[in-house]
């Protein structure tokens, strides 16, 4: 069953979105997509490297995203500059720096739409292994920080307050940016990873009233985009990636009449 | 009365500069088990931080802080919460710790917002957001508990009941209450020690002490002044129905 390119495709596509649901939310909750765009330019680079020293892809867009995080850190620690404006200048730095080595590294032939867009031809067994493994191991440690950061969330001082330590859960969860990023970079491709992320937490939002149905909703609203969108994009023969955002983004505007529906019931 | 094993909470010297200023400078205070220590002082003396620099919020303080206990319940002054979050009363109350439907429902209820529960927070006025915060930090029956105005917004009648129930669960629960509050009427009646605030501590020691302290009267007025004395003065004689004066 593993022979088919598609079914391993939808397996891996199911993994992703049963881990970007709650990470996606959490995203939204703390205004962190730009910060998600960042980390996934700087994959590019990763990529490269591991291709460069024939090493796995997923752990060496992990080593780099996550140096990349503790770098923007650092800077903002370190500068005046506003946060926006030193994500912009990692995010694009690094894609460009990620561009030119690939340029120098002519005796490879890269699939940059592959890479950029997701490719569902590419997943291969191991990937399955590392996203489920991975994936498991990414949900397991947010289970476990859920608490302060989820506090940490509502009010940063509260939670430092009550003894929770808000900023251990800050420092793990940027790592587990990082990570999702390294595994889910074959299925949507480095620019659309933010979607996935994003817009099934963005969908959730408009329907649900507590934070527990908001992952709920974004899982389920994950499942039904890479669903949706694997299949679309056998039958259109388009790449995978846009396909599934697509559909994140057709769920999203179905849950906005969902919203103007409820509006129109308390008039 | 204030053996060591019942201190919660003790400053000091503690100081907290921010770009170069001192906010508040040589605090020096202890928060005992079933004792409420009240903070006063204008706008901008260091109140706040005081409470921030004794919950740890606050690392890189001059002098230091020893906290001997990790149960807390917080009431901020200011807080502002995201709305792009869901988050209905219910969720609030555990945000810090799990707690069961009974420790909730009950807390709730003593701050008059038991109704609320189901109500999403961003719908809430600010009295009954105020009332809800107050239900949060006390439901996880705390040891230490810190109350920076914690009744601003609440109308006349919920603030004095309030205030009661705060002196109602130091006794209880005999936990240690660092109070901020601007109703000098209260600071006199439920206080214990008064800890007068200007960037540093004016001065500080049982209410009566405070109301005769100069700086104070300074600091406060004449008017200030007369309400702790007419409070003193409530406790130090009682009038008989004859119209005679008995003392003590």
């Amino acid at each position: 069953m593993l022979d088919d390119f598609f079914i391993r495709a939808l397996i891996a596509g199911i993994g992703v979105a049963i881990v970007t649901g709650p990470l996606g939310c959490f995203v939204v909750w703390r205004r962190l997509s730009y910060f998600g765009d960042t980390l996934a330019h700087s994959a590019l680079l990763g990529v490269t490297l591991a291709y460069s020293m024939e090493f796995n892809i997923a752990f060496s867009v992990f080593i780099i995203s996550s140096l990349i995080a503790l770098t923007l850190i650092q800077l903002q620690k370190r500068t005046n500059l506003p946060g926006d404006a030193l994500l912009g200048l990692l995010a694009h730095s690094s894609l460009a720096v990620g561009l030119v080595v690939i340029g120098f590294l002519s005796f490879i032939r890269f699939d940059i739409m592959g890479l950029l867009f997701g490719d569902i031809l590419a997943v291969t067994v191991d990937d399955l292994l590392i996203i489920w493994i991975g994936g498991a191991l990414i949900l397991l440690i947010l289970k476990l920080i859920w608490k302060p950061l989820f506090a940490s969330t509502v009010n940063y001082e509260l939670a430092e307050a009550e003894g929770l330590n808000p900023d251990r859960a800050k420092a793990i969860f940027t790592i587990l940016m990082a990570a999702i990023i390294a595994i889910s970079i074959k299925m949507v491709g480095l620019l659309l990873i933010t979607g996935m992320l994003i817009i099934p937490a963005a969908m959730a939002r408009n329907i649900s009233s507590s934070p527990q149905k908001m992952v709920i909703y974004s899982i389920i609203g994950g499942l039904l985009s890479v669903i949706l969108g694997l299949f679309s994009s056998l039958e259109f023969n388009t790449a995978s990636g846009p396909s599934i955002i697509a559909a994140s983004l057709f769920l999203f505007i179905l849950s906005l009449l969902n919203i103007k529906q409820s509006i129109k019931l308390k008039n | 009365m204030s053996s060591d094993q019942n201190i919660l909470v003790k400053l000091n010297k503690a100081g907290f500069s921010l770009n170069n200023k001192w906010l508040v400078k040589g605090v020096s205070l202890q928060v005992e088990k079933g004792k409420i220590v009240t903070l006063i002082g204008p706008n901008g003396s260091g109140k706040s931080t005081t409470a921030k620099i004794a919950l740890g919020i606050y690392k890189k303080i001059d002098g230091s802080v020893e906290k001997y206990t990790n149960k807390v319940g917080y009431v901020p002054q200011k807080i502002s919460i995201d709305w792009t979050l869901p988050l209905r009363v219910n969720d609030f109350m555990v945000l810090t710790e799990s707690l069961n439907k009974e420790s909730i429902d009950e807390a709730l209820s003593l701050t008059g917002v038991i109704h609320l529960k189901d109500k999403n927070l961003g719908d809430l006025s600010g009295g009954e957001f105020q009332r809800v915060l107050l239900a949060r930090a006390i439901s996880k029956k705390p040891e230490l508990l810190v109350l920076d105005e914690p009744v601003q917004g609440v109308d006349f009648t919920g603030e004095i009941a309030l205030y009661e129930l705060i002196k109602k669960i130091s006794d209880e629960l005999n936990c240690g209450i660092l109070l901020i509050s601007h109703d000098l009427h209260t600071v006199m009646s439920a206080t214990d020690h008064v800890v007068c605030l200007n960037g540093h501590v004016c001065c500080s020691g049982s209410p009566m002490d405070v109301a005769k302290n100069n700086e104070y009267k300074a600091l406060f007025g004449e008017q200030a002044s007369q309400i702790l004395s007419r409070y003193e003065h409530r406790h130090d004689h009682v009038h008989t129905s004859e119209g005679e004066i008995k003392k003590n």
